[in-house]
């Protein structure tokens, strides 16, 4: 743990994400090498995640006189290069090169190298949360400590359990799960709700789909949640809290389930901490993976033992949650958060962000972005700016066309409001929302219908089927979405007249169930296809009262034609076709009978002539 | 209690505080409709169909679980409001078979009212997807439809929350969900103790009693065939109530109708009551005199019996050995009424009409023969038998009264009262004090058994000064609670009497739709009537009882009794793939 002035360190970063762009092989790969040239010479660690999944497997490297260097993507091909630079004295690898670890502005050794914060994809960033992730060994507590870790508790221990409301209800910290409801306050409820026993619950249930700030939080700084979780226990008066992670996150709970072990060794959890009377005990409990769970009561009932199905609210929590105890519950990212401000005092915290929603938000940037990852952003920071200057724009340069922000629940943007500002209240006028910070980039090819219906094909199936608008209106509007991009030809008269029909109910069902719903689940599950009727409605407009997908991207609305100025006749295609579409006699151009085509496209792609056409 | 103001469509009504809207509502006379509401437990806001707007609120709250606040302006009618209500109500048809003409809920389904009320003429969403599930008829008392099922989740809260049975749960997620037993197995594999508590509170035809009218009608159609009947305390209370008119006249008329329908006999299954005092109440002396075991439990509610063999094995020792008085009166028929009339008890058939589904299930347990045959052959429910009148296009009303046949028909006012809780506790109190002391108590002395709270005490001193405990329990919960002190040993108790159904027998579950505790008082209410105004009013002063021990039965407990009356039961798994591995 203490290496010598002279030993190399070899840092991979093995975060789920990373261990899946082949981390792990890496990560053999030298110690391998290490185990063949020099063992004592050479130390090999793991980190978390630094969110730039385009450039991931990331290999840092600490050479002694040197600031420490990141470098990916490396691969199998590419690693001996590296090793050579570490170990043999050879060359830099500029072409992978990521960026140097320096302060701006320091003098150091490697000066062609770029330092990495001031990189596209670190500049504009605000890494308050994120700030351990991809830098320390997530399973050494003597890391965390070193980087500041664990000051915050003690600085709350000094403090009484109010003064520690206040400061949170002062830093204006707000929840980052998605409603935003400020954390202080629901701290304070808890706090002033009578009870002997009263429960601290942190939600790492995340469920939206390409949202992955919560694991990687939690496998790349698993202390800050512990001590995040302590100070809130501190605050309201706990002395049991739960993690409730998804078991889809085995390195998560790993991580977690280590660090819990060495803070309570350390004294930072269970009896006395900080040697105050202080006492806090801190279980995981693995959930099944339903989306629904990450609502607060159907949380509070998984940990139970009963169905995960949200209840009634009032009673919120803070009055009576788990067991029928006080219980607070807040999410990773909202925790993670705590120890800074703590540490570093309210006033630090309220330095970023917007008057409104103060601090930073981590965004899962995803979709047709050129830089994709984990990005965060302080708040207020408008959307072109996050998706153009850290994203750097859409792929191949095509078109921008929307960003979906906020997960299932959320809702999709335009270019006329790329200047949105990302907070709570502004996203929300806009009519997406905050969410858990899923931002999904879509371009010129792609169908707003066929989006619309692929997050409501998620939450219809994540619906827990509790409550009839739900349960029922989301698979009524997915069965109207599901009419719209069917062929025609499939369809009888009668079915062509209630598709219609339907279309003509969708959007009052959809505001009903905004309206009726009983949890967050179902009240937003309408959204997308609520955002993209307004945003988008010439799209729709195609598909219903033209039957053509404009992005090409429903298949079933296609149409597969013979040019006959192209065609040679030469029967390839009729031979290629599955359903004998294709009718022609030989040397003469060829006709595809629409009715029986079934859109697969083979044709298309055998002809040697290019003869065939989509409209 | 402090008292918050709020207006209801614009009438202020001041509430208790922690009322809901709704209770606001009701109080200001304001009716919203309401699918998955119970009175009395812990509101799951489920169906929504109960949303209003609350000024000031974003979204509409539903009513049944949104506690009232001091100041709140509720509006339950605004064209918003009854436009979610449409929608709620299309999507619930949108996903519910069409075939209501042959549906047993047709025109008494709260989802048909409720679609009615909201004027829907045509189904909105047509040819949709339909969740499919084969209906469940494997229970010889309640027949399970999942397609009909609108997942309000009541029965789910009354099968675990009130009767403490939980047999049927939520399954499946979204679209996907029904209400099943567990693994989806067939209700009668489970611990379903056929009380038919969720039958009674269904909204709709997903759950119904089976129906053994067509078997009835069967029998009276058979010339061959001697088919009589014996009808529960209960019934007469609920048609009380259905008609509109006192107990007695009720049961008047129930006597006269039930002989229009063609039956040979017309018993009372309170004569049977009444006989069950007898050997119950010897069997209490017995057993408080020879040392136990105590306490002794009775056994009347076939509910009960089912739920004390699946989770109360051990115990099974402490129940009476008596049949019911619907298996009684059946072996008696079969036997004692069979031999005084010399007709073959091969060609008898009995049937009893019940308050109850539970019986349904009794009358086919393999204890329950004699040398007579099956005790009884067919049982029907309150509703089925109002059913069989509304086949006859019978106007019950200008029915004439008539009287309960010989021999097996007269009852005193302890075997009316059996139907209420309390009431077989009441009427053993009355004879075991007789028993004791020669003389009879005042008829009302022990009416600290009745009413509605769902434990109560008692206490009988004996004359030799000791005093003997008892307890009265009705709803299986309620019971599960004491039964876990009684299985540990912790009471001191000498007789419990437990009924399966809140409110005992009136407030069974084949009782006509609508129960709620108040009307099973009502009903009650009926019995402590018709009990009052008997003049017999002790069972062991019933001239027939008192014929029937002479010319038959000798004694109490006699070897003939015990052949006829009594039987034994056996522990049951509480779950069902232990059953199929013990076969």
């Amino acid at each position: 743990m203490n290496p010598t002035k002279d030993t190399i360190t070899i840092i991979v970063g093995t975060g789920t994400c990373g261990m899946a762009a082949g981390a792990n092989k890496i990560h053999d790969y030298f110690a391998d090498k290490i185990g063949e040239a020099a063992p004592d010479a050479f130390q090999l660690k793991r980190t978390g995640c630094l969110g730039y999944c385009t450039v991931e497997p990331i290999v840092d490297v600490e050479i002694p006189g040197w600031p420490r260097v990141s470098f990916g993507p490396v691969t199998l091909d590419n690693a001996e290069r590296l090793w050579d630079m570490v170990a043999e004295g050879g060359e830099l690898p500029t072409e992978f090169v990521l960026g140097t670890h320096s302060d701006p502005g320091e003098v150091i050794e490697l000066r062609d190298v770029p330092v990495l914060w001031e990189t596209p994809f670190f500049r504009h960033q605000k890494r308050l949360v994120l700030k351990n992730s991809g830098i320390i060994d997530p399973e050494s507590l003597q890391e965390y400590l070193t980087a500041g870790g664990y000051r915050g508790l003690a600085r709350a221990l000094e403090m009484s359990p109010a003064e520690v409301v206040e400061e949170v209800k002062t830093s204006g910290l707000r929840g980052r799960g998605g409603a935003g409801f400020p954390t202080g306050l629901k701290w304070q409820f808890a706090h002033d709700a009578p009870g002997d026993q009263k429960y601290i619950i942190c939600n790492a249930d995340e469920g939206d789909p390409g949202a992955f700030m919560d694991r990687s939080i939690l496998e790349g700084d698993p202390h800050a949640v512990i001590e995040g979780l302590a100070i809130a226990a501190y605050a309201i008066g706990a002395d049991k809290g739960y993690v409730y992670c998804r078991a889809e996150y085995p390195l998560a709970i790993r991580r977690l389930t280590d660090a819990i072990a060495q803070a309570e060794e350390a004294g930072y959890l269970g009896n006395g901490i900080c040697g105050t009377d202080f006492s806090f005990e801190l279980l995981i409990k693995k959930g099944a993976g339903a989306f629904v769970c990450g609502e607060e009561t159907a949380l509070i009932a998984s940990i139970e033992g009963k169905r995960g199905m949200p209840r009634p609210r009032p009673p919120y929590p803070a009055q009576s949650g788990l067991w029928g105890k006080p219980t607070n519950i807040n999410n990773v990212e909202t925790v993670a958060n705590v120890p800074f401000i703590l540490a570093d005092g309210a006033e630090a915290f309220r330095r970023y962000g917007t008057e409104n929603s103060p601090g930073t938000k981590v965004f899962a940037l995803a979709g047709k972005v050129k830089r994709s990852g984990l990005v965060e952003a302080p708040m207020g920071m408008p959307l072109r700016d996050i998706i153009f200057d850290i994203g750097g724009g859409v792929q191949d340069d095509k078109a921008f066309k929307a960003v979906q922000i906020g997960g299932p629940s959320g809702g999709c943007l335009p270019e006329h409001l790329l200047d949105t500002r990302v907070d709570y209240d502004s996203l929300v006028e806009a009519g997406a929302m905050m969410g858990s910070g899923g931002m999904v980039v879509m371009d010129e090819d792609t169908c707003m219908v066929d989006v619309a219906k692929f997050f409501l094909d998620f939450t219809a199936s994540e619906s827990c089927g509790k409550c009839l608008p739900c349960r029922e209106g989301c698979a009524r509007l997915k069965e109207t979405l599901n009419g719209i991009v069917r062929a025609h030809r499939d369809e009888s008269p009668e079915e062509s007249l209630l598709r219609f029909q339907a279309v003509t109910m969708m959007e009052d069902l959809a505001k009903v169930i905004q309206d009726t719903a009983a949890c967050g689940l179902g009240q937003t599950a309408p959204n997308p296809i609520l955002s993209t009727l307004e945003y988008f409605q010439d799209e729709y407009n195609a598909h219903v009262f033209e039957r053509r997908c404009p992005s090409g991207v429903c298949t079933a609305l296609l149409e597969y034609y013979i040019d006959p100025e192209l065609c040679t006749g030469c029967g390839l295609c009729v031979r290629r076709c599955p359903d004998d579409a294709i009718i022609g006699e030989k040397r003469h151009a060829h006709y595809i009978a629409t009715e029986k085509c079934i859109n697969c496209g083979t044709c298309r792609q055998f002809c040697p002539f290019g003869a065939i056409k989509v409209r | 209690m402090s008292k918050i103001n709020v207006t209801v469509n614009g009438r202020p009504v001041a509430v208790d505080a922690g009322s809901t809207i709704l209770d606001a509502a009701n109080k200001a006379q304001v009716r919203i409709p309401t699918l998955c509401h119970i009175e009395g437990l812990e509101p799951t806001g489920s169906c929504r169909v109960c949303s209003v707007e609350v000024e000031g609120r974003k979204t509409l709250v539903p009513s049944c679980a949104e506690p009232a606040t001091d100041g709140m302006k509720i509006r339950t009618n605004t064209p918003r409001v009854l436009l979610a209500r449409k929608q709620m109500i299309q999507l619930m048809l949108a996903n519910h078979p069409d075939d209501c003409l042959y549906c047993m809920r047709a025109g008494d389904c709260d989802l048909q009212q409720m679609a009615e009320d909201a004027g829907i003429r045509e189904r909105a969403w047509r040819r949709g997807e339909h969740r499919s599930h084969p209906v469940d008829r494997s229970s010889p008392s309640v027949v399970r439809d999942p397609e009909k099922c609108i997942l309000c989740g009541k029965c789910v809260r009354v099968c675990d929350e009130v009767q403490g049975v939980a047999a049927i749960d939520h399954a499946g997620r979204g679209f996907d969900s029904f209400v099943l037993p567990a693994f989806d197995d067939e209700l009668a594999s489970t611990t379903c103790v056929n009380c038919g508590q969720c039958v009674a509170i269904c909204p709709t035809g997903a759950l119904v009693e089976r129906s053994d009218l067509s078997r009835v009608w069967r029998y009276l159609a058979d010339d061959a065939l001697v088919t009589v009947v014996q009808t529960a305390p209960a019934v007469r209370a609920a048609l009380a109530h259905v008609y509109g008119m006192s107990g007695g006249d009720a049961e008047a008329r129930m006597v006269t109708a039930l002989r229009e329908m063609g039956f040979a006999q017309v018993f009372d299954t309170q004569y049977a009551a009444d006989l069950t005092i007898m050997e119950e109440g010897t069997e209490l002396l017995h057993r408080i005199q020879e040392g136990g075991p105590l306490p002794l439990i009775t056994s009347c509610s076939p509910g009960w019996i089912k739920f004390a063999e699946h989770f109360y094995p051990d115990s099974l020792e402490k129940l009476s050995t008596c049949k019911s008085p619907q298996q009684m009166l059946g072996a008696m028929v079969k036997n004692y009424w069979a031999e005084q009339m010399d007709v073959p008890a091969e060609n008898i058939r009995v049937v009893a009409v019940m308050p109850c589904t539970a019986k349904k299930f009794e009358a086919e347990r393999p204890e329950m023969e004699t040398e007579g045959g099956r005790d009884v052959d067919a049982v029907i429910t309150t509703r089925e038998l109002i059913r069989a009148f509304g086949e006859m296009s019978m106007d019950f009303e200008v029915l004439e009264p008539g009287e309960f046949d010989r021999f097996l028909g007269a009852s005193s006012g302890a075997g009316a009262i059996f139907g209420a809780t309390g009431g077989v506790a009441e009427a053993a109190l009355r004879t075991v004090f007789y028993l004791l002391t020669g003389e009879n108590p005042g008829p009302e002395d022990f009416e600290a058994v009745r009413g509605l709270e769902g434990v109560k005490e008692i206490e009988l001193t004996l004359p030799d000064g000791a005093v003997v405990r008892g307890a009265v329990i009705h709803g299986l919960g309620n019971a599960r609670r004491v039964m876990d002190r009684v299985a540990s040993g912790e009471t001191d108790y000498a007789f419990i009497e437990i009924m399966a159904c809140p409110g005992g027998c009136v407030g069974g579950g084949g009782q006509p739709y609508g129960a709620d505790l108040q009307r099973t008082a009502e009903l009650a209410g009926e019995l402590y009537e018709i009990d009052e105004k008997r003049v017999l009013r002790f069972s062991h002063e019933n001239p027939e009882i008192q014929k029937a021990y002479e010319d038959y039965l000798e004694s109490p407990l006699s070897d003939r009794s015990h052949a006829l009356l009594h039987t034994q039961y056996r522990g049951r798994s509480q779950f069902s793939a232990e059953d199929e591995a013990s076969e």
